[in-house]
């Protein structure tokens, strides 16, 4: 699937997107940032703070408890600064 | 008439008299618009800022405006609505975002405008990164943002 990650997430990642295959153990969106959290030292300064990481499937907001099959796109993103 | 709702998120700027103009334009049904404009200030709590990059998600921004955009179409009686929000480096004294509503009467059109600002602030998918002397930093989230979008679920 494609993950796609902004602002301050995506600087520490080092990555705008990427396509990933975790293993089908991965379910929802917290189990994807836990399992992102262990692909590296971007990753896992990015994902420090879940509870901070907000995220999207196919350009919706979700919980970390949204199932993740079926996605075509998530993203992850620090909370929103607009307006 | 039918109400007429436009959103658009871009890079340039945009001119707010033309926008309020167009929405009301040839009509006699619309009593009341209300516009707020957001411009980037040049300081945050007395730090000079050189300018904001507005970073956004391309389909995503345009979405959740709109989904917010119906939301307030079925909550007030608005004869049409326009929201625009720029991305890219903006300059202090520079236009930011744009929300117009119009009505029949100046309470739906106040409101709703409200409406849509608080949940653009915490619920449309941009990032303010600033500019100043010692390099820049993302601007943070406001918590208070938050309290104020929460008031409109009640």
């Amino acid at each position: 699937m494609k993950v796609k990650y902004f602002a301050w997430v995506r600087e520490r990642i080092g990555k705008a997107e990427e396509t990933v295959e975790p293993p089908e153990s991965v379910r929802t969106v917290g189990e994807l940032i836990a399992w992102l959290t262990e692909q590296g030292e971007g990753y896992a300064y990015a994902f420090e703070k879940p509870k901070v990481i907000r995220a999207a499937i196919d350009q919706a907001h979700v919980q970390p408890d949204a199932a993740i099959s079926g996605a075509r796109e998530i993203a992850f993103f620090p909370p929103m600064t607009g307006g | 008439m039918t109400a007429i709702v436009t959103v658009r998120v871009q890079r340039e700027d945009f001119d707010t008299a033309a926008e309020i103009a167009a929405l009301s334009h040839g009509r006699t049904d619309i009593g009341a618009v209300v516009s707020f404009s957001g411009l980037c200030r040049g300081n945050d709590h007395a730090v000079p800022i050189a300018a904001l990059t507005l970073e956004h998600y391309p389909g995503m921004a345009e979405a959740e405006i709109m989904r917010h955009a119906e939301q307030a179409m079925a909550r007030w009686p608005l004869q049409g609505l326009t929201v625009i929000h720029r991305f890219g480096r903006i300059t202090p004294g520079e236009n930011i975002v744009l929300v117009v509503t119009a009505s029949s009467h100046r309470q739906a059109a106040f409101e709703a405008a409200e409406f849509l600002m608080d949940y653009l602030k915490t619920n449309a998918p941009f990032w303010k990164r600033e500019e100043t002397d010692d390099g820049g930093s993302w601007v943070e989230a406001k918590s208070h943002d938050d309290a104020a979008a929460a008031r409109w679920t009640r």
